[in-house]
């Protein structure tokens, strides 16, 4: 229910209810989002999407907090030995 | 694909693993609120790789499972009737009312259609302007902003056979309940990681002081979970009591504030009714103001019979973290996914499904 996916937009559109709606590429399939909900999303973002809906931009640099985190360990347990 | 696979990294995922062993010196037991984050632990099989001193209990996030079984009759009585044309998400459609589940009205001629997003549901009431379309608006605040969106532009656009029967919920009223609860045994929580992206997460940060229990707002890919559980354990070591974001990538501390400014016009908070569990306090939304129009509860007099639950299910305390999926007579037997006397059974986020699909048929020690 609360399944959210990243994917990269690769075009954008205003529909005719007056929404911008985004092609959304997820590996090998696209599909539409409506943008209404991150309004400074563009061409090249990734975006989470949930029931149609971007509901966040992906943040590239807070992404790679986990693997910074993951080194860290690697030099404190050569450390520790 | 990206932000995707290397969340899923073997090596990576060993190398959190083994962080966690070293930093563990107490048993503790910590609660995956979110559904989504109960299947994802199953099916990789970090309940089973992680240190035996830790307990994973499984909490109530799972908007399919708390629906009350009388909005699920309300449901079936909207479906049976030859003026409406009833959409939903897939998920809703197996879920076990009183009597029989929405994919029986279909089958009986009812016309009943499966939903990708609320605005394919405002679409098909466009598009069939001689009928009522009911869309059954579930969730929790992740899915509140969708939802609404199709609300506002229905009373934008006067689409006005267009109806929702809402039932809708907020996981922080939900976690409050469960931490003031006397029997509580949860120490830690993992936070979910959708729904916070939507609200932020100050109202965490009031609980985790209130309650003096960790919070860490977690993703949704294996590693993403085991560096929410590591977080978690070692506030636990070493005796605090913060709000932390490991799925910084998505999540802000202030959330998304379109978002909130869209399910603020549109709903109202309200007492609600958990299945299995009772009413909460201040846990559900519904239509307020000029979109009170568009309440299928209110506006298409709905009747159906007295509700009532399956007696051997134990769904109730499965969503209370009380029982696990295995310590219930039917699980496996009477009850499976094709055919299942309770609504975690056929939810893509309900414990009883994921611990049918990963093959936990015996209690495991996690």
């Amino acid at each position: 229910m609360c399944l959210g996916i990243p994917g990269e937009i690769i075009s954008i559109e205003e529909d005719d209810q007056q929404m911008r709606k985004a092609k959304v590429r997820f590996g090998g399939i696209t599909r539409d989002a409506y943008l209404d909900l991150v309004p400074d999303a563009a061409v090249g973002d990734y975006v989470i999407v949930h029931v149609g809906f971007a509901i966040s931009k992906v943040d590239a640099e807070k992404a790679q907090q986990t693997f910074d985190l993951l080194e860290e360990m690697d030099k404190d347990n050569a450390l520790s030995g | 694909m990206r932000y995707l696979d290397e969340y899923r990294d073997g090596a990576a995922a060993q190398k959190m693993l083994r962080q966690i062993a070293r930093t563990v010196t107490h048993p503790w037991t910590v609660m995956e609120v979110c559904g989504s984050h109960t299947h994802a632990l199953l099916k990789y099989g970090i309940d089973q790789l992680l240190p035996d001193e830790l307990t994973l209990i499984h909490g109530p996030g799972c908007p399919v499972c708390v629906t009350p079984v009388e909005i699920i009759d309300q449901a079936i009585a909207l479906a049976t009737r030859p003026d409406v044309i009833f959409a939903s998400y897939g998920d809703m459609l197996r879920v076990p009312g009183s009597g029989k589940d929405l994919l029986s009205v279909k089958a009986e001629g009812g016309d009943v259609r499966m939903v990708y997003s609320p605005l394919d549901a405002l679409k098909l009431a466009r598009e069939n302007p001689d009928k009522k379309l009911v869309f059954f608006a579930i969730g929790f605040e992740t899915t509140a902003p969708a939802n609404a969106m199709a609300v506002f532009l229905a009373e934008r656009d006067g689409v006005d056979n267009f109806f929702m029967l809402t039932s809708h919920v907020l996981i922080p009223p939900a976690m409050e309940a469960i931490a003031a609860a006397p029997a509580n045994r949860v120490q830690g929580f993992l936070a979910p990681g959708h729904v916070c992206t939507v609200t932020g997460y100050t109202q965490y940060e009031t609980l985790a002081a209130k309650y003096h229990i960790p919070i860490v707002v977690t993703g949704f890919e294996p590693l993403d979970l085991l560096q929410g559980i590591y977080m978690l354990v070692k506030q636990l070591e070493a005796g605090s009591h913060e709000v932390e974001n490991q799925y910084a990538r998505s999540v802000k501390r202030e959330g998304n504030p379109q978002a909130q400014a869209l399910i603020e016009k549109v709903f109202e908070v309200i007492d609600h009714k958990w299945r299995g569990i009772g009413v909460i306090p201040a846990s559900g939304l519904r239509l307020k103001g000029p979109y009170a129009r568009f309440d299928a509860a209110k506006a298409l007099a709905v009747e159906s019979p007295p509700s009532e639950e399956a007696p051997v299910c134990i769904a109730g305390l499965v969503l209370q973290g009380v029982k696990k999926p295995v310590d219930c007579p039917a699980f496996g037997t009477a009850c499976t996914p094709e055919h299942c006397l309770g609504a975690p059974m056929v939810s893509s986020e309900g414990a009883c499904a994921a611990y049918y699909l990963y093959a936990r048929r015996e209690e495991t020690r996690a």
